[in-house]
């Protein structure tokens, strides 16, 4: 095969990497500050997809411009989740906390199959064929938007968190939870503003990720596990590992789906995701707990 | 009397902050060795080498004859060296006497057998009362005697004790010392202990090592280590010897 | 030997204990087919169950890809009997061993390794999804096409090949069930039960008290892997049919996980109890769906995951804790 189109293929890995990155970081978030691990992730980002697909097909919005709607609505559905369901647990043992998400992630997958019945569902957008030429670069138009609209949510959630009075409290809050209560900040408040960004994070990435792929119900359960094995490559709650660990997964998937076989393009993923956990169980950008 | 166990010149760095340094004593076989020292001197470092939590950056630890330093917690107090958590760490949902069967199944293979020495500990250390609670329903000087008990239960020659003592009011430090004594008597017990509360230390200990900055600056009797400006200077000088 | 199984345990609890045993052993005799089915899942389900707790309840350590035993045991035997035509006992003798080797396998790179906590969950979730994709692609069992076992209408029930009525499933999953539990309250109340719960508690403190924990904890994971693959064979066995995208799914190994959770995890009693809630929330939400002519796709599980939701609210430690407190009775290392 000639060099070019292992290239193409690259280019289209990391863009859709992004994506997948910027859907990790909200997992990585919320697991970074609320130390929960949320079960549906995935589902919750199925969610976002089907309100996409319903706005596109009555209003014909494009994905990009309904980001912003989408995202505010799945943040709103976040804070509800964090704060009615799960702060009661975020003291309890992880199989508690893993059962309640679960059972959220099977109400969400059902729902969404009531309403939506089981076939897959996208959008056409006018530039659904479209592609830029770049030398010999051949990038398709929806990845090169995709991988865009996930860098600029992904850096103004930095810039947030960076730069604002209520990113640096959730920040503190993260580091010093005792801390935090004792300055006498929300926590609990704090906490469902986490939630709402992370799910606002998965929201943005379900509306791009449109651009190039499907949505079925069933693909929830499946999103989250790749959200797992993102944020683990990259370093669990680490915000810049989350992007990188979803640029890694999506160019080792695009690579194997290319030399072997597109069914097994998972198996080096998971391979990866063991490795990182055996050699580097911190992740690539995680620190080493004391 | 010959030494249970001989620290000879260990050395811990902590990213090139000197926690102990060149560090060298002695514990005799049946003894009671108290290690005193200011917040920070590396107490609980030097206790922590023993105890297998760490190993020593160089020097050795001899213990019965055999070397320890470097292995494991868990071996290590199969050698025979039981140790108490300055915070006290009981199974947190076990009754008091499960947290105790726990150590005393380390050489025993029936829970029958072990449910014998349980019981004969619990008794010697007041809790026999309370065997059916949950250790998470204990106050903290109850919490602080299973932890002991639990160590006990090991069939340790060497006790390991941090802090037992702190937080205690006087009538339970007084309580806690006599069964140590009583302990150290009967069954020949050897105990390190450190410890902050000087009205212990001064009751139970036969010998004391001052630690300072990592580093040992005064070591003999209880009465004249505590008359040793040395320590008077860098310790004892704040603090009320009770 | 009657007198050590008994030891400590209440009158009031044998009685009880006593009454449920004979009611599962005549229930075939008055259960019609689709009562029969419901029941061997749920047996099926306390049956894995309890395996998957010995790890979770008593060690403390979170296994979500318990689907990989139930499909390593699934799979050998049936490639076994499909290929040479070796029997599911015979073919335990494989199957048990292997599985008991993958969790060995998992056990080791994770201890020795520390991965711990939620990192060793999802590494347990990354090796059965590994094992989904590759058997997927492994022709010898023929793939991502299946695996079937040749059915045909048996005269009479064969035990030692286990083909045969629905009844015969019923009674060897019912023995498993039996035979676990036994095997759970010897365990817990041996020296290794003492082990694990110490580990489950504190794991550092169980180190300081001179317990292996890495030898006590790969022991944990290669009982709960033998244990699950043995349910794995008669799973093969009784639906005849293997897809790696059904056996090894990760929704197989929430399903295993969901019954002791609910029930109580750690208890004895948790992982049967929760297979009958849920088995049979399950089912009775199926009939009530039927009866109001509700035919959603999706309906029943919406109901089942609110039903999972306040359970898990209402009742955190699961449903055996509270139950055995309002019935009189009490369980050690609850």
């Amino acid at each position: 095969m000639p060099l070019d189109i292992y290239l193409n293929v690259a280019v289209a890995g990391v863009l859709t990497g992004l994506v997948y990155g910027l859907m990790a970081l909200g997992l990585s978030v919320i697991f970074g500050v609320v130390r929960v691990v949320n079960f549906a992730h995935g589902e919750m980002m199925t969610i976002a997809m089907y309100i996409a697909v319903t706005l596109f097909s009555a209003f014909h919005l494009d994905p990009l411009v309904m980001m912003v709607p989408i995202a505010a609505v799945l943040f709103a559905f976040g804070y509800v989740l964090q704060k009615g369901f799960i702060n009661p647990f975020i003291t309890r043992p992880e199989h508690s906390q893993f059962l309640l998400l679960v059972a959220v992630a099977i109400v969400i997958v059902n729902v969404l199959l009531i309403v939506y019945g089981p076939d897959a569902q996208n959008v056409q957008t006018s530039y659904a064929y479209d592609s830029f030429q770049i030398g010999p670069l051949i990038v398709d138009a929806t990845k090169a938007y995709a991988g865009l609209a996930a860098i600029v949510v992904a850096a103004a959630l930095f810039a947030f968190f960076q730069y604002s009075t209520v990113g640096t409290a959730i920040r503190a809050c993260a580091d010093n939870y005792t801390g935090a209560l004792v300055v006498g900040l929300d926590v609990k408040h704090l906490y469902a503003l986490t939630f709402g960004l992370g799910a606002a994070c998965v929201g943005a990435a379900g509306t791009i990720l449109l651009l190039i792929f499907d949505v079925t119900p069933a693909a929830g359960p499946a999103y989250t596990l790749l959200a797992f094995v993102i944020v683990i490559t990259g370093g669990l709650g680490s915000m810049p590992g989350a992007l990188i660990g979803g640029v890694m997964i999506g160019l080792t998937e695009a690579m194997a789906g290319l030399l072997f076989t597109p069914s097994a393009k998972s198996m080096f993923s998971f391979g990866i995701l063991v490795l990182v956990l055996l050699f580097r169980p911190q992740g690539i950008m995680g620190k080493r707990a004391a | 009397m010959s030494a249970l166990i001989t620290v000879d010149n260990i050395s811990k760095r902590f990213r090139g902050l000197v926690a102990v340094d060149r560090l060298s004593f002695e514990v005799a076989q049946g003894s009671m060795f108290a290690v005193i020292g200011p917040n920070g001197a590396g107490k609980t470092t030097v206790f922590n080498m023993i105890a297998g939590v760490f190993a020593p950056d160089n020097g050795s630890i001899t213990f019965a004859g055999e070397r320890i330093d470097g292995l494991p917690l868990d071996r290590v107090c199969r050698r025979g060296v039981g140790r108490t958590f300055q915070i006290v760490r009981p199974f947190p949902a076990l009754t008091v006497e499960d947290n105790v069967i726990v150590g005393a199944l380390l050489h025993r293979s029936h829970v029958k057998d072990a449910q014998a020495h349980t019981r004969e500990i619990l008794r010697r250390l007041d809790l026999y009362d309370k065997r059916g609670q949950r250790a998470s329903a204990l106050t903290l000087p109850d919490r602080k005697r299973l932890e002991v008990a639990r160590a006990l239960a090991t069939d340790p020659r060497l006790l390991l004790l941090d802090e037992v003592m702190a937080g205690l009011r006087p009538t339970e430090t007084d309580r806690m010392v006599a069964i140590l004594k009583e302990l150290n008597r009967e069954t020949g017990l050897t105990i390190l202990l450190i410890e902050h509360v000087m009205r212990a230390v001064m009751a139970l200990a036969s010998r004391i090592l001052v630690l300072h900055h990592g580093a040992a600056i005064a070591e003999g009797e209880p009465s004249a280590v505590v008359r040793d400006p040395a320590v008077i200077h860098s310790y004892l000088g704040a603090e009320d010897i009770a | 030997m009657i007198a050590r199984l008994t030891d400590g345990v209440s009158r009031r609890a044998l009685v009880l204990l006593g009454l449920a045993l004979a009611a599962a052993l005549v229930a075939p005799l008055f259960a019609g087919d689709y009562l029969l089915t419901v029941l061997i899942l749920i047996f099926y389900f306390a049956y894995v169950g309890q395996a998957w707790n010995i790890m979770m309840g008593f060690a403390g350590q979170l296994s979500l890809g318990h689907a990989l035993y139930v499909g390593l045991g699934a799979y050998t035997a049936a490639a076994l009997y499909v290929h040479f035509g070796v029997g599911p006992w015979i073919g335990l003798l494989v199957a048990v061993p292997l599985a008991a080797l993958a969790g060995a396998f998992i056990g080791f790179l994770a201890f020795r390794f520390r991965v711990g906590g939620v990192y060793f969950a999802i590494l347990t979730i990354a090796v059965a999804e590994f094992a989904r994709v590759g058997f997927d692609h492994l022709s010898w069992t023929a793939g991502s096409s299946g695996l079937f076992l040749p059915v045909k209408q048996y005269a009479h029930n064969d035990l030692w090949l286990l083909r045969g009525s629905p009844a015969m499933f019923y009674y060897v999953l019912l023995t498993a069930t039996v035979l676990a539990f036994i095997g759970c309250r010897a365990l817990l109340k041996s020296r290794i039960g003492y082990f694990w719960l110490a580990i489950r508690e504190d794991e550092q403190a169980a180190r300081a008290a001179g317990i292996d924990t890495f030898r006590y904890k790969m022991a944990a994971v290669v009982i709960s892997a033998a244990m699950t693959s043995f349910a794995g064979v008669i799973y093969a066995f009784y639906y005849n049919n293997l897809f790696p995208e059904q056996v090894f799914h990760i929704s197989r190994s929430i399903e295993i996980i969901l019954g002791p959770i609910v029930g109580g995890v750690g208890t004895l009693f948790g992982p049967i109890l929760g297979a009958f809630i849920l088995t049979g929330l399950a089912e009775t939400l199926t009939g009530a769906m039927a009866m109001l002519g509700i035919d959603l796709p999706g309906a029943k599980q919406v109901f089942y995951g609110i039903c999972l939701l306040l359970v898990i609210m209402a009742l955190p430690d699961g449903v055996w804790p509270w139950l055995a407190r309002r019935i009189g009775l009490k369980e050690r290392g609850e």
